[in-house]
């Protein structure tokens, strides 16, 4: 079993460990370090800061049986919906293209789907030096269990090393069965993954608490490392319309494939015509937008700059609007260019889903919020006045 | 029907509170709550029970000793039993780990008929316990439910909710679901549920009780490791604007255009 | 303050706390503003086993007293002080069938109070008759195995949403204050309907009607006790009732104090929050001291009338004194302490945006129903006569 313990004769009671420990296990009881075991989870942040080495820290370490060495090349899980790309795809490329270089290792795709096969140009065109494409019937809409047996299959038949999915509901829904069955490490929305080059080990990074704290992962032992990454937080990769890679058939074994789920339809939310993961810009409206009819306010606004509609739990927990727009915490985390908070004062569940948006405009009433004093821009006053000056600014700058 | 229900005790975000001139994560005096999208998957559990009379819903939880406390105020909203799952052997563990012990945990107390997780937990924002549990199981899962359909006691349809609209999924007991929170809205503790929550013996199982693998506990079972935790520079604010909004929105569109959306 | 509260009450306020504050608080100034009955939140009440708190748990509650209906009220009160009285005056209504009601009326009507499936109200005042109950024209004539009622009531609280009525009428009119009886009423009887609904100053999200009786027959098993025991059914069913209206009271004037102390902290003027002023600080100072005064009064009242009903009927004394002391010193503190609220928030809190307006609209009918001020001014000064006269004998 791991264990953690204080040399007490070195420690000095500086706090220092207190101070840092991200689970609140470190207390100072009569001037000396002590580790409440219930807490702690062995992740040695408080070994690092010790000014006297007095944290001793012995850590159990998952042992895979398995030869690393055999696991090569990055992948890239090219989610599809209704046919279509989803927009990730495309920014996995971009990062996996860089982790690829730098490993020395080709950049591969994998395609699932029905009648999907014509997207693989668009994959190698985009970076992809091989598209392995799985095609069936029964794999024309996601379902966990297809999806995940074939994923499983060919991750143990070519064996690479890493294997990106976006963190999107898809990804993360079968993206944790496949790693259970092949008892590999999962490490879920990162924001940041880096090639450790003594080791080849990935460094995945991702945010936790709500984004108050940031963690970096490892998957030291065991193959492949899998991660799940945010949207946005990578740029597309260019189009190289001269790209040249190869598309590969797999035939997976269906007789061991899984199906226990039937898809019966879809059922497209007619309320947003853009999806808010997927905005640059979104306008999002809080307590302060004050009704349904407010919302027409917001909506125009937005729809003016061709943004997303967001809100706040406020205002879907108050019907204005359906909780597909909720931004925050019990919502959809977002990242957009440009978010532009209308009325909403800022709770922290607010914050962790938006603020890692590049500018953030607040618009509202009391200038002491919390939103008004993270904005990049912040407009002190009643968005009532404010907005339709803006849209009409707006439009005059058009016409 | 046999219904459980896993949760997990959280730090209350509200309470987190960071330390300006450190930029730390101020820990003192943070309450512990169920996992806010844990308490959808409890009402829906309840939902389930009150559906199909003679049923029991048993809320399981992995952590320490005071996660005691989550149960019970599972209890005050309609569960029937708690089961805490704890042992130092299990301390430290990734999702996998952790979904191996839950699973353990489910076998350990028989049969089931359905499981339902929150989408994911509040600390951590994995969301991948829920679909590893079912794995473990070897049951179907449906992640981010947001409607039970149907459900005839033998097969269900749900709505998984997806970033353009939901799918109308069907599948057979048992199963796993993880819930969203447009789902239901949670009931409060009633007088007698807070009473029956006193007084509920809460059965603890260690990793011995539930047979399992140490091989496949805490860290020794964690394929992922921490390498370090940091806090993120703070955003600091920017430009502030006041005057009349026909000022305001002539500044702002200059902003608009400078960042290049207009 | 520390008053030894027993775990369940400290259950029992937990709950209602958490009903107050996610659900009522949401809607408070909606239901202030359109004047309709909560149902939604009686629904709450229901489902967080509120409604029965007083009930024996014989009859489906939790046997906790007039001490747990005050605990509930006062903290449902804190936020909404008109919601929650559909819950006060059900008990008001329901008060007579466990003072005077046989095993069968009890066993009919209780289980269905305390779940909450059903309200109740309390029908005794009429326009001629106020302050003065005897003065009622309502009569209730028999009639073989029946009684027929004529008359109307005025200003009955949950009248019209209450499935469960407790009447009172002249059975003799002739006997005068012992010629009255009370009987247990269901709405859609044949013969009883309601009347106007009033248009109120405060507890707005309360209904008060008319109930009309017009040869409404009445089977003799909803005769609450004996023909002729009405008035002192009434009387004993306020002596322990007033402890409800005072923790209404008490709850909106804590209410109030809170909302005055958050709000003088951060409103800024002068350059500083004018809590750091002198003349705010008192004025909180004194509002604090009387709502806590208010509280241990309401508190010991409250426990003194349980205990008296615990006590064999022979050794039970009646409470009448100690209960108007209560309801009179928690209504006048909660007008008090909403209007100096409201002081405190300045023009503020003259505006419907915040609370206090609203508190002190409410609070105000604390101070009239069940009895004026005046009334229990009367009733704590006859007892004390009466008390000193003993002393003489």
């Amino acid at each position: 079993m791991s264990s953690i313990s204080v040399l007490k004769d070195k420690c000095v009671g500086c706090g220092q460990c207190q101070q840092v420990c991200p689970f609140g296990a470190m207390s100072l009881v009569d001037g000396i370090a002590t580790v409440d075991l219930n807490k702690c989870t062995y992740c040695g942040s408080c070994v690092d800061v010790c000014p006297t080495a007095a944290i001793v820290l012995k850590k159990d370490e998952a042992k895979a049986g398995i030869d690393k060495a055999d696991y090569k090349g990055v992948w890239v899980y090219a989610e599809q919906r209704h046919g279509e790309i989803s927009g990730v795809v495309f920014e996995l490329l971009n990062e996996g293209k860089n982790l690829a270089k730098q490993l020395n290792v080709p950049l591969s795709c994998v395609l699932i789907g029905h009648n999907i096969k014509d997207k693989a140009a668009d994959l190698i065109k985009r970076g992809a030096d091989k598209v392995y494409v799985c095609q069936d019937p029964i794999l024309a809409e996601f379902q966990d269990d297809p999806y995940s047996g074939i994923l499983t299959q060919l991750i143990q038949k070519e064996k690479p090393e890493i294997v990106l999915m976006g963190a999107t509901n898809i990804g993360r829904s079968f993206a944790s069965r496949v790693a259970a069955r092949i008892s590999t490490g999962l490490t879920a929305d990162c924001t940041a993954l880096e090639i450790d080059p003594e080791t080849r080990n990935l460094r995945q990074t991702r945010p936790a608490f709500g984004g108050n704290i940031m963690a970096t992962i490892l998957t030291p032992n065991h193959r492949p490392q899998m991660a799940t990454v945010r949207h946005k937080v990578f740029k597309e990769a260019k189009i190289d319309e001269n790209a040249k890679g190869e598309i590969i058939d797999f035939t997976a074994d269906m007789s061991k494939i899984l199906n226990r789920t039937k898809f019966l339809q879809f059922v497209k939310d007619e309320t947003s015509h853009i999806n808010i993961a997927d905005a640059d810009v979104i306008v999002s409206g809080g307590r302060g937008v004050g009704g349904k009819d407010g919302f027409k306010l917001i909506t125009e606004f937005a729809d003016l700059l061709g943004a997303a509609v967001g809100a706040s739990r406020a205002a879907v927990d108050s019907d204005w609007i359906a909780y597909s727009h909720q931004v925050g915490q019990t919502g959809k985390t977002v990242a957009p260019k440009v978010y532009i908070a209308c009325g909403i004062s800022g709770q922290i569940q607010h914050l962790v889903g938006m603020s890692s948006s590049d500018v953030i405009i607040a618009i509202n009433k009391d200038p002491s919020c919390p939103m008004m004093q993270i904005a990049t821009y912040s407009l002190e006053g009643d968005l009532f006045e404010i907005i339709p000056q803006i849209i009409k600014e707006i439009k005059a700058s058009r016409s | 029907m046999n219904i459980i229900v896993c949760i997990k005790q959280v730090p209350n975000t509200t309470d987190v509170k960071i330390d300006p001139e450190t930029g730390r994560l101020k820990r003192e005096g943070v309450e512990s709550i169920v996992n806010p999208f844990d308490e959808y998957a409890i009402e829906e559990a309840v939902r389930f029970k009150e559906k199909y009379p003679g049923s029991t819903v048993t809320a399981i939880s992995m952590g320490p000793p005071q996660a005691e406390s989550a149960l019970r105020q599972a209890i005050s909203v309609g569960v029937d039993k708690g089961v805490l799952v704890c042992d130092r052997v299990l301390g430290g563990a990734d999702t996998l780990a952790t979904s191996y012990a839950l699973s353990q945990a489910i076998k350990t107390l028989g049969a089931f008929d359905i499981i339902f997780c929150g989408k994911q937990a509040t600390d951590g924002d994995t969301a991948q316990v829920g679909p590893a549990i079912a794995e473990a199981l070897n049951i179907p899962h449906v992640a981010y439910v947001r409607k039970v359909e149907s459900s005839d006691g033998k097969t269900i349809k749900v709505e998984r909710l997806m970033e353009d609209g939901y799918d109308v999924i069907e599948t057979n007991f048992p199963l796993l679901l993880t819930v969203v929170k447009e789902i239901n809205t949670p009931r409060l503790p009633s007088l007698k549920g807070k009473m029956a929550a006193k007084k509920a013996q809460i059965l603890t199982l260690t990793a011995a009780d539930m047979k399992c693998d140490e091989s496949r506990c805490g860290l020794k079972g964690s394929p992922t490791q921490v390498m370090k935790i940091f806090t993120p520079p703070q955003r600091q604010g920017g430009q502030k604007f006041t005057g009349g909004p026909e000022e305001l929105a002539k500044t702002i569109v200059g902003k608009f255009k400078e960042i290049g959306i207009i | 303050m520390e008053y030894f509260l027993t775990e369940e009450e400290q259950m029992m306020i937990e709950t209602a706390r958490a009903i107050a504050i996610e659900k009522m608080k949401p809607v408070r100034e909606h239901y202030d503003e359109k004047e309709e009955f909560p149902w939604e939140i009686v629904k709450e009440f229901a489902q967080g086993d509120l409604c029965g708190v007083y009930i024996p748990e014989e009859y489906g509650g939790f046997g906790k007293g007039i001490m747990g209906l005050v605990l509930v009220v006062e903290e449902l009160c804190k936020v909404d002080g008109a919601i929650a009285l559909s819950l006060a005056a059900t008990a008001l209504g329901t008060l007579p069938i466990l003072i005077a009601g046989n095993e069968a009326q009890k066993k009919k009507y209780l289980p269905d109070i305390a779940s909450g499936k059903k309200l109740a109200a309390f029908g005794l005042t009429e326009a001629g008759a106020g302050s003065d109950a005897t003065g009622m024209a309502t009569t209730a004539i028999k009639d073989g195995d029946y009684y027929i009622l004529n008359g109307t009531k005025c200003f009955i609280t949950n009248g019209g949403d209450a499935e469960t009525y407790t009447i009172f009428a002249k059975t003799n009119p002739q006997r005068g204050a012992r010629g009255i009886s009370c009987f247990i009423l269901e709405k859609g009887m044949k013969g009883f309907d309601f009347g106007k609904k009033e248009k109120k100053m405060g507890i707005r999200a309360s209904s008060t009607r008319e109930l009309i009786f017009n040869e409404c027959k009445v089977h003799k098993d909803q005769l609450l006790g004996k023909e002729g025991h009405g008035l002192m059914i009434a009387q004993a069913t306020l002596d322990n009732s007033r402890p409800g209206v005072a923790a209404q009271a008490l709850g909106i004037a804590a209410g109030a104090l809170d909302e005055a102390v958050e709000y003088a902290r951060k409103r800024v003027q002068f350059g500083q929050p004018i809590a750091s002023f002198q003349s705010i600080q008192h004025m909180l100072a004194d509002m604090a001291t009387e709502v806590e005064a208010a509280r241990a009064l309401l508190y010991a009242t409250a426990r003194m009338i349980d205990a008296n009903l615990n006590k064999p009927p022979r050794e039970q004394k009646r409470t009448s004194k100690e209960s108007a002391m209560a309801k009179l010193f928690c209504s006048e503190t909660a007008m008090k302490v909403t209007t100096n609220a409201v002081q405190i928030f300045g023009g503020y809190g003259y505006s419907r945006e915040y609370p206090v307006e609203k508190m002190m609209r409410d609070a105000k009918i604390t101070t009239l129903y069940e009895g004026t001020s005046q009334i229990q001014k009367n009733e704590i000064a006859l007892n004390l006569i009466k008390e000193s006269a003993a002393k003489d004998k």
